[in-house]
């Protein structure tokens, strides 16, 4: 066991309460010991990374809660995150209960899901909190029993000694409650995990398969009303007037009001509200009609012309490398919009009133939200009270709080407790999108090497960043451009799951593959190459590791047989580094009927210890198909300003037969765990091009390739 | 208008517009909330129910024409939450968000009852008309494998 004495007082950052007849409750506020100062800023802007708090109660029957203090949106941490803490309490995972959180600044920080950061900020705070309480139990029964706290020893729930005695955890609650917080805890080592790395199922499928109320969408309550909301058709269109009296017509609408830029239709039911809304009459301002895919891609070649691009990394010198370079190799990648389209629906509960704002919903981003609530209604913020709940989809959609705040807004208008409910037409095209993107990417080769990179970004609001910038290839090239140029628009765009990398691993990764074949080098080799020249460079402001990156590429090789000739099958390749996780990945295809089909993909996963494989596996499995379906089918289109596809009829989303196999295996690690929310998805579109590629000899460089030349 | 429906063998009276779907019926008049809400078009079968043993769209279903129809959901699938595509569900671990599975396991229940030994092909054909973004897809093909399995174990 690893001792560790920790850097601070730790009564500041651990309260411990008895609750009567009911156990104690071990409140962990942490601070400053738990903020990873070395690491190199999480730049998902609008998010507010700090350190991060848990809850632990311990029963008088030694039964423990554990508070799951994130949002969970089908990534796993509330089934993830508790174990961190069981395991180091020391207690049998099945004699762990499970509770979301409320939305608690107090006690809490950083209750926040997205970025794939759950997991990771929470490691060592976790097992901290866990081991805290642990070493607090046994310094109670060694008092209890006159012995020294080192003799005894914890297993399955109990504080043991050598001499035979035995207690209960929850024989020693009460006792605990009253002692000092230990400063010096031990964290088991990890060949001792009992719960870490075993297989532990959703702690909510239960009430999933009973169809019990656990979303937004569910909550109800004696005396509220629902409300549907208008907002306008066109991105950046106001609201001039309107005319609701058809709609009050309906028996169960009860009002009509205007809040901010939109209009709300109050009524007794949801039905009756989505009603409602199609009997309201209103006028805008001018749409702008420019806002459509031509006009995109005119600015963007306006932008290519102009050359006037803001630079986010260089290394080297890049004009000499392509001045003398024997070939320049140029391709441009491109991708739409996309909208996240959570299953659940965007919806949220709200009661303002003079004492207390009560807000009630799916939320990824509750501290955020509670504050932007509060501005909006000109309130505290502490009169705000977040209640979460489980989530029905997030893929960043719900990192904005637009819907929490209309519905604030509505209840604070009529007074009354409401549920607004977007419809599925409300959900597309009044959203938050991936931005629509293009490529262009340079290489210049000399003496059969590439000697310089160049990417140019062009896209809709949202540009690499310099984090990104900081990926793979840079440090594996010795004269490196990365250049944006932001094309501005009302379309509102946001992170979408694994922002960014979701379509720039598609560009390069499919790069990469042609230029292997213009070099004659396997494309394997090629990557595997270049990360050996990365590590020659030891560049400081490199994110990926190139030997972890090589070991998942060695890996997946293997694995799926790479090189080895499979009758009919055709492969393609793909790594890529992002949310701090390493993937490669090789996908399978196939001719039937002289249609390619995806049959199989391949991922090796080193994202450090895996804390739960059967929920980390399931991440990879669902970002795996979801970034190749949305690569292959999916496209948000704009016209006049307006968002064309309005639901599931205008807008493919892949489906159960699309879903090729997916086989994924995780390095053998003691590295601290990392995220699996993302980092799966953005390496998975161009393993599939690359496939095609192979296949049918024909390259896949805009999305959907439904569109672009794919015949499936 | 008032109508009487049968809903998981319980008889409930609603008093709302006939053009009504069942699926707010079933959420807003009679908080069975389990049948979940997803697009209101009929594309994204999360709001499947049986209707006398029939899968059915319930956000195009207008509730005057359920007529003495006996409607199931997912909270009356079975009565300790063990039906075998329900138990076979947690098993293979499906669930990610959730929100779409109540869909998937009515959609599955209903097909197991007509076809309780299906090839691969006809479980893809059965569950193709229920979308789940989290795409959950591969564990949702292994769970109704398993709950055919187990529907053959108990008969």
């Amino acid at each position: 066991m690893a001792k560790q004495q920790l850097q601070m007082d730790r009564k500041s950052f651990i309260k411990v309460s008895l609750l009567s007849g009911a156990g104690i409750v071990l409140g962990v506020n942490f601070l400053q010991s738990c903020q990873f100062k070395n690491d190199k800023p999480i730049d998902l802007e609008a998010l507010d990374y700090n350190e991060f708090n848990a809850y632990i109660q311990i029963a008088n029957n030694g039964r423990v809660t554990i508070y799951s203090p994130n949002p969970e949106i089908g990534q796993g941490v509330k089934t993830s995150m508790p174990m961190i803490v069981a395991e180091e309490l020391d207690v049998p995972w099945e004699h762990v209960r499970v509770v979301q959180a409320n939305l608690d600044t107090k006690n809490f920080k950083r209750q926040v899901a997205g970025g794939s950061q759950s997991i990771r900020f929470s490691w060592l705070p976790l097992r901290e909190a866990g081991a805290t309480a642990r070493q607090m139990l046994i310094n109670a029964a060694a008092l209890e029993w006159n012995v020294s706290a080192n003799d005894c020893s914890t297993s399955d729930g109990n504080v043991i000694h050598p001499n035979g005695k035995k207690l209960g955890y929850g024989d020693l609650v009460v006792k605990a409650a009253t002692l000092e917080v230990p400063t010096e805890i031990t964290l088991k080592n990890p060949e001792d995990f009992k719960i870490i790395g075993k297989q532990a199922k959703n702690v909510d499928n239960f009430k999933i398969t009973q169809g019990a109320p656990l979303y937004g969408m569910d909550y109800f309550e004696e005396g509220m009303v629902y409300a549907s909301i208008i907002h306008p058709p066109a991105f950046g269109q106001k609201l001039i007037r309107f005319d609701a009296s058809e709609a009050l017509k309906i028996k169960g609408v009860s009002e009509v009001v205007k809040t901010g830029n939109n209009i709300a239709v109050i009524a007794t039911s949801t039905w009756i509200a989505f009603q409602g809304k199609k009997a309201v009459k209103a006028t805008y301002s001018k749409a702008n009609k420019n806002e459509d895919s031509t006009y995109f891609d005119q600015l963007a070649e306006e932008a290519l012309a102009s050359g006037k691009f803001k630079k986010v990394r260089e290394d080297g010198d890049v004009k000499k490398a392509f001045k003398e370079a024997d070939k320049v190799i140029e391709r441009v990648y491109e991708a739409p919009f996309l909208a996240h389209n959570t299953m659940e629906p965007m919806n949220f509960f709200a009661n303002v009133t003079d004492e207390i704002i009560e807000l009630k919903g799916p939320i990824q981003t509750p501290e955020l939200t509670a504050k932007q609530v509060a501005r909006n209604l000109k309130r505290e913020v502490d009169e705000v009270r977040v209640e979460m709940c489980r989530i029905g989809g997030g893929f960043g959609r719900r990192l904005k709080g637009d819907y929490a705040i209309e519905a604030a807004l509505i209840s604070d208008k009529i007074k009354k407790p409401v549920k607004l409910v977007y419809t599925r037409e409300d959900d597309m095209t009044a959203g938050w999108y991936r931005p629509k993107v293009k490529y262009k990417i340079r290489a210049a080769i000399k003496n059969d090497k590439i000697t310089g990179y160049h990417l140019t970004d062009i896209s809709v609001n949202a540009v690499v960043n310099k984090q990104r910038a900081n990926f793979f290839p840079s440090g594996a090239i010795d004269n490196l451009l990365i250049d944006t140029y932001k094309i501005k628009s009302k379309v509102t765009c946001f992170a979408w799951r694994a922002p960014i990398c979701n379509i720039l691993a598609f560009a390069e990764q499919s790069f990469f593959d042609e230029l292997s074949e213009e070099l004659n080098i396997d494309p394997i080799q090629l990557r595997l190459d270049l990360l050996e020249n990365a590590k020659k460079h030891k560049d400081q402001n490199m994110e990926y590791s190139p030997e972890r990156m090589q070991e998942v590429i060695k890996k997946v090789a293997k694995e799926a047989q790479w090189g080895v000739s499979k009758q009919g099958v055709y492969q393609g390749f793909s790594a890529y580094y992002s949310h701090n996780t390493h993937v490669a990945q090789i996908a399978e295809v196939v001719l039937k009927d002289n249609k390619p089909v995806v049959t199989k993909v391949y991922c090796v996963v080193d994202c450090g210890i895996v804390v739960n494989p059967l929920g980390a596996r399931a991440q990879a499995e669902g970002g795996i198909i979801d970034g190749i379906g949305h690569a292959m089918f999916s496209e948000m289109i704009v016209e006049n300003g307006v968002p064309k596809s309005n639901n599931f009829h205008q807008y493919k989303l892949t489906r159960l037969k699309d879903a090729p196999e997916v086989v994924v295996s995780f390095v053998d690690s003691k590295e601290a765990p990392t995220g699996m929310g993302e980092p799966t998805l953005p390496p998975a579109p161009a393993a599939v091009a690359n496939a095609l590629y192979a296949a049918m000899g024909k390259r896949f460089r805009k999305h959907p390739f439904v569109k672009n030349g794919l015949n499936s | 208008m008032q109508f009487k429906l049968t809903v998981n063998n319980k008889k409930y009276e609603v008093d709302v517009d006939g053009e009504t779907p069942l699926l707010w019926v079933l959420r807003d008049s009679l908080h069975l909330v389990g049948t979940k809400f997803g697009c209101g078009v009929g594309q994204c079968g999360a709001c499947s129910v049986h209707m006398d043993g029939v899968i059915t769209r319930s956000c195009l279903l207008p509730v005057s024409i359920v007529g003495d129809a006996n409607i199931t959901t997912v909270e009356g699938l079975s009565e300790k939450n063990d039906h075998p595509v329900q138990i076979a569900w947690r098993d293979i671990d499906v669930p990610q968000c959730g929100y779409c599975q109540a869909g998937q396991i009515m959609t599955a229940s209903a097909f197991l009852a007509q076809n309780n030994n299906p090839s691969k092909e006809e479980i893809k054909e059965a569950m193709h008309g229920n979308i789940c973004r989290c795409a959950t897809y591969k564990r949702i093909e292994k769970a109704v494998e398993k709950a055919a399995e187990l529907t053959q174990t108990i008969k």
